[in-house]
């Protein structure tokens, strides 16, 4: 590789990784407030301009904070633990295609940390081994709670992985390939309706249902339901090591939303994006135009990034926690099978070159979800109502 | 997009990773650098809400979450498996589409199995 193009790609890794920590930290700041506009109150106000420094003092209370290993702990294993939640949160950032590409000179660099073809592939994998971070420091604690956070965390993650990988399988059948640049393009050449929530309505739900169970966010917070398990996994974890497993939950939360925007949500491209480009290109030179529609698709991916991580927040302040029975029953029984049957009539359907054919399981799931309601007793209908 | 890919397009990675790690290992030191400390045998004791602790975590645990390990595995290897098929469905066309139907009805059948056995059955 070009020694250039390297150092490019170093700045756009160590811009991205800067950017990915400060959606992380002032997540935590738009959690509170959300949560407070949702509860009927203010939220954090007090840290400088509404609040806006509170992430900031929340961060450096963390450092000064007693960092606490228990007696009974394995020690090495109970700082491996938040370590390893933290790496793979921060290495799976790596191939998601920001925006389309700079162009200086002779160079045109994607803005993107790795453009490999194996991106999804990657994902897949970094996001799977999340759950050692969990396991192994609720293991370590020996704490009773832990280790039942820990559990519920492990089960509930690979069971949820499943029905994952099962949905993204149905996307890389129709466009034939890993790089999630490849899947983004592929999206923009055939227009708005090409984006994957048209083609694939039900394989959009399936992937954002696992993404909520894989981020550990409620309704699935099963590994840390302080009704039950005091502070679930990290009950014994204090300091710093306490904020790496609560930043690399948002770490995740924005790389899952980032993923589900550029795999269902077309990534960078956007309406007319195309006909922007021209004419941005015709009035401002080859290459600045082309910068300035790229910096316009970033910021509009950007903007779906947000939607989706308010949409976790939305989510978690709704809606109550699943009963585990609940959970497993979801996972194993309806969404394997569910993503299953999609992944076998988007086949069916390419194979008479048809790309919406999946919604026609949608048009019958809404249809018996409309009889078993009409065929449900009054009082039941009445009940589920309230 | 890359026409061709070459090994080393793999090298930001690298760079990602020491990054990552760089400042995961500069945190741990300085939070360990900067608190206070301060021990006794009481606080050293795991937490259990106030309650004297019973032995220690390292029980035995119900089998149920083994046997989701152990289907996990089964059921991930397959996705694994079908990752390729994926990839190259549209080379591989009806023929390619009507085994993978087979390979996933048989898969299917000991998913059957496993609820008729009342594995996923949770009490």
């Amino acid at each position: 590789m070009d020694l250039t193009v390297l150092i490019t790609k170093a700045i756009i890794i160590l811009v991205i990784f800067g950017i990915t920590l400060l959606i992380a930290t002032y997540s935590t700041y738009a959690e509170r407030k959300v949560a407070g506009f949702l509860q009927d109150r203010l939220g954090p106000n007090r840290a400088g301009p509404w609040g806006l420094l509170q992430p900031i003092a929340d961060a450096g209370k963390m450092f000064f904070k007693e960092d606490f290993i228990p007696a009974q702990a394995s020690k090495w294993l109970f700082i491996l633990g938040p370590c390893l939640a933290m790496l793979t949160a921060l290495m799976s950032s790596a191939v998601i295609p920001f925006g389309d590409s700079i162009r200086f000179g002779q160079y045109e660099i994607p803005v993107q940390g790795i453009e490999i073809n194996i991106g999804m592939l990657y994902i897949f994998g970094v996001v799977s081994l999340g759950v050692y971070g969990i396991m192994v420091g609720g293991w370590a604690s020996n704490n009773k709670f832990s280790l039942l956070g820990a559990i519920r965390a492990a089960s509930q993650n690979i069971s949820y992985e499943i029905a994952l990988g099962m949905s993204i399988i149905a996307i890389l059948m129709m466009t034939g390939s890993l790089s999630v640049r490849a899947i983004v393009e592929q999206q923009a050449e055939v227009g708005f309706f090409g984006w994957g929530v048209f083609t694939q309505p039900l394989g959009f739900v399936i992937f954002l249902v696992c993404a909520f169970a894989e981020c550990n966010r409620t309704p699935f917070d099963l590994p840390e339901c302080e009704t039950e398990l005091v502070g679930g996994y990290h009950t014994e974890y204090s300091s710093m090591k306490l904020g790496f497993y609560l930043f690399a939950e948002y770490i995740n939360m924005f790389v899952s939303s980032a993923v589900i925007a550029s795999l269902y949500f077309g990534g960078y491209h956007y309406p007319f994006a195309a006909q922007a480009h021209e004419a941005l290109t015709n009035a401002l030179g080859a290459n600045t135009g082309h910068n300035v529609a790229t910096a316009i698709g970033t910021v509009l991916f950007f903007g779906k990034i947000f939607f989706f991580i308010f949409f976790f927040m939305w989510v978690r302040w709704t809606l109550p926690r699943f009963r585990y029975d609940q959970l497993m029953n979801l996972g194993w029984k309806s969404l394997i099978p569910l993503s299953i049957l999609n992944v076998i009539v988007t086949g069916a359907g390419l194979l008479f070159n048809f790309n919406y054919a999946t919604w026609a399981i949608v048009a019958v799931m809404v249809v018996l979800a409309v009889m078993s309601a009409a065929k449900a007793p009054k009082g039941a209908v009445a009940m589920q109502k309230a | 997009m890359n026409a061709a890919y070459v090994p080393s397009d793999y090298l930001p990675v690298f760079i990602q990773l020491i990054l990552a790690l760089g400042f995961i290992v500069t945190t741990m030191i300085v939070t360990h650098m900067v608190g206070p400390k301060r021990n006794s045998q009481k606080k050293d004791d795991p937490f259990e809400c106030g309650i004297p602790v019973v032995g220690d975590a390292r029980t035995p645990i119900s089998i149920k979450y083994f046997l989701i390990a152990i289907l996990f595995v089964l059921f991930d290897v397959e996705v694994i498996f079908m990752y390729p098929w994926a990839v190259n469905f549209k080379q591989l066309g009806v023929t390619g589409f009507l085994e993978m139907i087979l390979f996933m009805g048989l898969l299917l059948s000991g998913f059957y199995y496993v609820i008729r056995k009342g594995v996923l059955k949770w009490e």
